[in-house]
């Protein structure tokens, strides 16, 4: 479900960026619309990160991040060509995962 | 180990992943997610944030830093990001004292991980924006202020 | 007690005299501050994520005619999409129009794949076709991201929508009596934070019409140029033009003549 993510991975000198930038629109169930309803809470709650096999990252993620919400980290290894997975989980128990090879 | 595992896999949709991870191998025991801590992200203090964290009263440390502008121009999208130079670290996470819950995220680095890692938060308005680390078992903390401006019209 | 009041109203109004100056050595400081902060967020842009629903929608065949739009032509031949939107808004022969990215597209739409163009002028923004256009519109301009603007004025249609630009770049209406010009007509001008580019320079212009269409992280929406235009008219507070009529392809070749030679940095990131 929802749109693709980006994932950009690159490897350099022995540590690997990974780079998301994921599609939701991260509502914090405090906002009003125009017609002064409440938009409820729909936001990421969880993300996991693998390289191959291997988990590399997991995160816990409150309705305070951004819309549209971007990550970025390292980690030792990684060789180009290998696979990058990212698997987010949503309050409404959407799930998407999505690879890239790293460059 | 094992109470927390199972009460992983008794909740809620992130559990329903998480099993089938750890059913496919993919999720090594004691590697499991630790259950969304709803309790932390619900505490509207620093205090009560820590505390859900079991992070208690950590010590400051000139080794951990938060990343971000001194300035946003829109708090809707605030890049901040935690780095630290200490040994070991195994946890990162990102709290903002003046937010409606403090805690925006946090980051469980598995071995080899680097203790880096840049998001982009919601701010209210100006506040200190504290990066929460867990170094060989023990907290510590730095902070930040970041300023929130409101732009004017256009752009 | 009257003498204590004067002395309190004294205090305060050189407190407020006070206030006015740092507030302004504030807002220099600010400048530089918020220029790291766009610097930092730059990387990443979620323009991405749009531009990449685009592309699918440009390779997806769909309409009455079951058709995707990769034979459309954008000014730079049949499929073409490198390059092709530094060089618009252009004059096409086909339909003795000047077209800018967005209605060119409604043409692609309209004769490759049956989709009747009222279905994108009478949608909302972000809405329906639109909400499609703005992708479509995504993918393209970053295909042109580091080009020079370069739109070709010599056929005589381009002058002439110029001059009507320029007119209605500098046509006051509304309540307020705004022109365009009345916030983009003058150098260092500021509201609040924000520099107001003064789009009747060569700089001006290219660093306005050169980052949009746009991500706006205020909203997270992406906006195309027909959308920031109509935004612009809203802001006026005048009556906002119909989607893709003359005066705003008019203003657009205005203002991408007058950034001629700028470098196109979209999609842009904006407050």
């Amino acid at each position: 479900m929802g749109n693709p993510m980006k994932i950009r991975a690159a490897s350099k000198d022995g540590v690997t960026e990974v780079k998301v930038l994921i599609s939701h629109e991260m509502e914090t169930g405090q906002r009003k619309d125009s017609a002064g309803a409440v938009v409820p809470a729909w936001w990421i709650k969880e993300l996991t990160a693998k390289h191959n096999d291997k988990i590399v990252l997991t995160s816990e993620i409150g309705s305070s991040v951004s819309k549209n919400p971007y990550l970025a980290f390292k980690f030792k290894g990684g060789a180009k060509g290998d696979k990058i997975v990212v698997t987010w989980v949503d309050n409404k128990g959407d799930t998407r995962t999505d690879e890239a090879a790293i460059a | 180990m094992n109470n927390q595992r199972r009460n992983v896999l008794k909740t809620g949709s992130g559990a329903a992943l998480l099993s089938v991870l750890a059913s496919a191998g993919i999720i090594a025991p004691g590697m499991a997610l630790a259950e969304w801590n709803k309790a932390a992200f619900d505490a509207k203090s620093m205090a009560d944030t820590l505390k859900a964290l079991g992070a208690g009263a950590p010590a400051d440390s000139k080794d951990v830093q938060v990343t971000g502008p001194d300035i946003a121009e829109n708090g809707a999208v605030v890049p901040v990001g935690v780095t630290s130079t200490l040994p070991n670290v195994t946890m990162v996470a990102i709290l903002i004292e003046k937010n409606p819950s403090a805690l925006a995220a946090s980051f469980n680095l598995p071995a080899g991980t680097e203790a880096n890692v840049q998001t982009r938060v919601k701010m209210g308005q100006t506040s200190n924006v504290y990066a929460l680390v867990k170094s060989d078992g023990k907290f510590f903390m730095a902070n930040k202020e970041i300023k929130v401006t409101l732009g004017g019209c256009g752009g | 007690m009257r003498h204590k009041n004067k002395f309190v109203l004294l205090a305060s109004l050189l407190a407020v005299a006070g206030g006015v100056g740092s507030n302004v050595a504030l807002a220099d400081q600010s400048t530089d501050a918020i220029a790291k902060y766009r610097e930092m967020i730059a990387d990443g842009n979620p323009s991405e994520l749009f531009a990449a629903q685009g592309e699918d929608l440009w390779k997806t065949k769909r309409g009455p005619k079951n058709a995707s739009l990769e034979k459309c032509d954008l000014g730079l031949g049949a499929g073409v999409v490198k390059g092709a939107s530094a060089k618009l808004p252009r004059f096409f022969k086909d339909t003795g129009k000047v077209q800018d990215l967005e209605i060119r597209l409604m043409t692609c739409m309209e004769t490759l794949q049956g989709i009747d163009p009222k279905t994108v002028v009478n949608e909302q923004f972000l809405k329906g076709e639109r909400e499609k256009m703005a992708a479509l519109v995504a993918y393209i301009v970053t295909e042109s991201n580091g080009d020079k603007i370069n739109i070709d004025m010599k056929p005589a249609e381009m002058k002439k929508m110029y001059e009507l630009g320029k007119m209605a770049f500098f046509y006051r209406s509304g309540p307020m009596d705004f022109a365009c010009s009345t916030c983009h007509g003058d150098t260092d001008k500021r509201i609040r934070l924000q520099d107001l580019p003064d789009l009747r320079s060569h700089k001006g212009a290219a660093a306005g019409w050169g980052s949009w269409p746009a991500y706006r992280v205020s909203n997270g929406q992406f906006w195309t140029m027909q959308h920031r235009l109509n935004d612009c008219y809203r802001q006026q507070r005048t009556a906002e033009p119909i989607y893709g009529s003359d005066v705003t392809i008019a203003l657009s070749v205005y203002l991408a003549a007058t950034a001629k030679g700028g470098t196109v940095l979209t999609p842009g990131l904006k407050r």
